[in-house]
């Protein structure tokens, strides 16, 4: 299948996600310009991490202006396949396609590190291979990842399922201190109603090869590609 | 009129000036005089450290680049060479930390992808006051997050260094930033400004008055008006930068320039000087044309400025545009501002008259060099101070201050805000003994480790350099890698004092000794005198930086202990020194101690055998032995590992028990094996003639160790861990 994965000018996970897409996944996959008005054709389109144009404003306020995303915009809302990992997912909630929003980390510093991730629905085009309640370990590295949301919207999302990773223990608990960035419920990625957008804070393409230390981010790509096939 | 005040503030001496004049024939205006005061500044020319320089080896059959360009550059097979280079930003950081330390990455990020490389990797040499000193901590707070806010933005992983405390750094901290770039070898650029009449361009940020008179700040002593040396300080703009490094390395991929520099420290001075030195030719620039974030800025600021992310280019007429579209692509202005010109002179107009008009290599090689006078202070109080130190009476107790020091806790606090990982390449993370990188589509990986040691310097500056090395080869053994280059950051106090530059003197020719002796070629690094504040000079700190490959990455070996059951083995000779150890200094708060001894053919055989032994695929752990000792050594490698594993010592040395457990005796390494692994390995080390010797098990919930028979440490690992993971994040607490 097709991967378009977008480089905004500040992108710095555009390179590791698609050496994963290409030589991990053996996947068709190529990189989507900014300025540019053309997804050419892919089936899936992975908004990458990084600091977009900068994000001294707010993370991904000025990357839902670009060109680009008003194209991943319709795309999305047709039900096309969006993945945001980490600065794509704080794009997609500026874009309005994911509800709520980022605050900075609870302890008010970059944080890099492994952390777990229990699997709260399976059902979706990103997780299908997981097992429910599956833990997995995989890295974050962010500065604004303390997800918030509203209470109405907060029971909308339990209510439909939209909750898809939360931050646990090794054992799959959910606990304060593995909250590690302080999100409202944990929660560290999620989809949109129909399903078809992921935003998660974590780095798939971070642990997708044993030499890196943990292969969990194949459960989302095989998900993924599994899916559309 | 240039005067003696004139004179001072930029910082030149009469001689100097004197030098000048005769040199261009006529007295120069003041921007002609700016533009010498920083070329000729500490900080620029190394006119003090120039003559002991010269005695590092810096050739060898894969030396690309030595000593001279932006950064060193090392053939590592596979088409491909590693570009590196270390740098201090210890005055600016000390100013405005965040500031300070940001722009110190962006610098060291510059020379790496000037030079057609693309930065993988930073490492951090930091030094800092006590943390009890609330100034220290938010010193230390801001200069983390300087580095974290730049290196994060711009994707560059920072995966290692070290940070140590003393009060000699309480008001002069450092920070030596090491980068680590990838090249293809036919692809390698350079400071040229060849090819009379091509285009010199502006790239980057605009100009404005951030920063004048940097280097000339750098080549001082601090008094007490540092608080208003903060407008000397740039500020920094990772995102440009980002831009900047992607233009540049797509302009240089298409081919479309001919000589690159980047402006750090002394700007567009020292870029278009060097440049046109390098390659024998002139250049002149219409300062008008140079992009200004503010108005009314006139020759003196602008030639001076030090405002960051700005790079020079010199290309092909033909290319221009081609280039130019590249630039714009990335949101950036390439302006020609000039031509290079066969004058072999800096020739800078404004509003059409000529305001500078100099030869480059009276600036770049007229500067004149200086051998101060070195001598060593007074007679040596040093002494190796057994008996200054009094047995402990508790063990324990003494064990668990000395891993909860800040010096030897553990330091996830700092580099859990660095993005460690981005570019995924990093496999061995920070915390090990040196940071390992694999090399995409080859089987190689690259490891780097930083290190220095100012106590054993302060005590013995020569062995103190010797150590540095031989202790940063050591922790690339242990990861499995062999030495390839060395860059190294050499900060001192006053080089006019004597004493100091006796302490130059002799670090840098323990450095050369040691480099020679594992004929591994310095390609470069960095001098920063003047690291004193109100005339108290900080230790002496050389920093190592040294690279090296592993050939092949499953060969990759790591410190902690891997499973229970595993047989421990020392490697080396335990003795009896307790000098300048972390031991001296933390529980006898003795710091004047002699360094341990150091014996290079020794310390060579050690780390051959540790690296044949995980070439043979025979061990399971390696770990150098170093500040703290075995104690230290033991914790380390039985808390990094995941699940964490106890270990049971038994050791039979006839010497003092604290010297057996935190001396800091050189040529050691601590592994593990399997059982079965036991005796083939003993009789290798025979073999090769170096001492070692089974001293316990890996296993349990303890870290238990006996000493001739006596049990003096029995401590659970979860309580060790807890307070060695969470001491250095105990001292921001809200209190």
């Amino acid at each position: 299948m097709r991967f378009g994965v977008v480089v905004f000018p500040g992108s710095n996970c555009d390179h590791d996600t698609l050496h994963v897409l290409k030589y991990v996944f053996k996947q068709e996959a190529f990189f989507l310009w900014h300025k540019d008005h053309d997804l050419k054709n892919a089936d899936c389109v992975i908004l990458p991490g990084g600091f977009s144009y900068g994000d001294y404003l707010r993370s991904g306020a000025i990357a839902r202006f670009s060109p680009l995303m008003q194209e991943v915009k319709e795309f999305a809302l047709s039900g096309g396949f969006v993945l945001g990992i980490c600065n794509g997912f704080q794009v997609l909630l500026e874009l309005g396609l994911l509800p709520g929003a980022m605050l900075r980390n609870k302890n008010l510093k970059f944080l890099c590190q492994n952390v777990h991730l229990r699997i709260e629905n399976t059902d979706t085009p990103f997780t299908n291979k997981g097992k429910p309640g599956q833990v997995l370990n995989i890295p974050i590295a962010h500065f604004d990842g303390n997800y918030y949301i509203d209470e109405p919207d907060h029971d909308k999302i339990k209510e439909n399922n939209q909750i898809v990773l939360r931050y646990s223990s090794a054992d799959g608990v959910l606990t304060e201190e593995d909250n590690v960035n302080g999100s409202s419920d944990c929660i560290a990625g999620l989809v949109n109603e129909n399903k078809n957008v992921l935003g998660m804070m974590p780095h798939p393409e971070r642990a997708s090869e044993a030499l890196l230390g943990s292969q969990d981010g194949h459960i989302i790509f095989d998900s993924i590609i599994d899916y559309i096939k | 009129m240039i005067d003696d005040l004139i004179l001072k503030e930029h910082g030149l001496t009469k001689k100097e000036y004197k030098r000048i004049t005769d040199l261009i024939k006529r007295e120069p205006n003041l921007t002609e005089l700016g533009i010498f005061s920083l070329m000729w500044s500490e900080h620029c020319s190394y006119k003090s450290s120039k003559v002991y320089l010269k005695k590092y080896p810096i050739s060898g059959k894969n030396v690309i680049q030595g000593p001279g360009e932006n950064a060193g550059i090392i053939d590592i097979g596979n088409g491909l060479a590693v570009v590196f280079k270390i740098e201090s930003h210890n005055h600016p950081s000390f100013i405005e930390p965040y500031q300070g330390a940001a722009t110190g990455v962006g610098g060291i990020l510059r020379d790496i992808f000037t030079m057609g490389a693309r930065p993988i990797a930073t490492l951090d040499s930091l030094r800092f006051g006590p943390l009890s000193v609330p100034k220290n901590r938010t010193v230390m707070e801001g200069i983390v997050s300087g580095i974290a806010g730049y290196g994060n933005s711009i994707g560059v992983p920072t995966v290692g260094g070290e940070t140590y405390f003393d009060e000699s750094y309480s008001l002069n901290p450092l920070v030596n930033v090491f980068c680590l770039g990838i090249v293809q070898k036919d692809k390698i650029f350079y400071s040229r400004a060849e090819g009379i009449g091509n285009p010199v361009l502006y790239v980057g940020s605009k100009t404005g008055r951030d920063g004048i008179h940097g280097a000339t700040m750098a080549s001082a002593e601090f008094g007490e008006d540092l608080e208003q040396k903060r407008p000397n300080v740039q500020v920094g703009d990772p995102f440009k930068e980002k831009l900047l490094l992607e233009a540049c390395l797509e302009v240089m991929d298409k081919n479309l320039v001919l000589g690159i520099q980047d402006m750090g420290a002394a700007g567009l001075t020292c870029s278009t000087t060097e440049m046109a030195a390098n390659s024998g030719t002139g250049i002149e620039i219409d300062i008008d044309l140079i992009p200004q974030r503010e108005q009314g800025m006139n020759p003196y600021e602008i030639m001076l400025s030090e405002s960051q992310e700005r790079m020079l280019i010199v290309a092909q007429k033909e290319k221009v545009k081609q280039a130019q579209a590249v630039f714009a692509k990335w949101d950036l202005e390439a302006v020609i501002i000039g031509e290079v010109t066969d004058t072999q002179n800096l020739k800078v107009k404004s509003g059409g008259k000529t305001v500078v008009d100099l030869p480059v290599s009276a600036i770049v090689n007229q500067c004149p060099v200086y051998k101060r006078e070195a001598k060593p202070p007074a007679p040596s109080t040093y002494r190796n101070g057994l008996d200054d130190m009094p047995l402990p009476e508790d063990y324990e107790q003494v064990f668990l201050h000395i891993i909860k020091s800040p010096d030897l806790a553990d330091k996830q606090w700092i580099f859990r805000q660095y993005d460690h990982m981005v570019q995924t390449n990093t496999t061995v993370l920070p915390g090990a003994d040196a940071a390992v990188l694999r090399i995409k589509n080859t089987n190689k990986a690259l490891a780097v480790t930083l290190d220095g040691n100012s106590l054993y310097t302060y005590a013995n500056p020569r062995s103190g350099g010797t150590i540095a090395v031989a202790e940063a080869c050591r922790n690339l053994a242990c990861v499995g890698a062999a030495p390839v280059g060395v860059t190294n950051c050499l900060n001192f106090g006053n080089p006019e004092k004597s004493e100091i530059m006796w302490q130059f003197k002799e670090a840098v020719q323990g450095i050369a000794q040691a480099c020679r002796a594992f004929q591994i070629p310095v390609t470069g690094g960095n001098v920063s005198f003047y690291n004193e504040t109100e005339g108290i000079p900080i230790y002496p700190t050389p920093v190592l930086g040294v690279v090296g490959v592993i050939d092949s990455i499953d060969k990759t070996m790591t410190p902690e202990f891997k499973a229970p059951g595993d047989s421990i083995l020392l490697i080396g000779k335990n003795k009896e020194e307790l000098g300048a150890s972390e031991y001296a200094k933390q529980i006898h708060s003795i710091k004047n101690g002699l360094p341990p001894e150091i014996d290079l053919t020794k310390e060579k055989r050690v780390q051959s055998l540790c690296l044949e032994a995980i070439s043979k695929k025979m061990i399971k752990s390696a770990h150098d032995l170093s500040e703290g000792g075995l104690a230290q050594c033991l914790t380390e490698c039985c808390l990094l590992g995941e699940p964490k594993t106890g270990c049971r010592i038994c050791l039979e040395d006839h010497i003092r028990t604290d010297a057996l457990l935190f001396g800091e005796t050189q040529s050691r390494i601590l592994i593990s094996l399997e059982e079965r692994q036991k005796d083939a390995f003993k009789l290798l080390a025979r073999k090769r003639k170096i001492p070692c010797s089974v001293i316990g098990k890996t296993g349990g919930e303890n870290i238990f160790i006996e000493h001739l028979g006596k049990k003096i440490i029995d401590i659970p690992i979860q309580k060790v861990y807890s307070l060695w993971k969470h001491s250095l994040s105990d001292f921001y607490k809200i209190r």
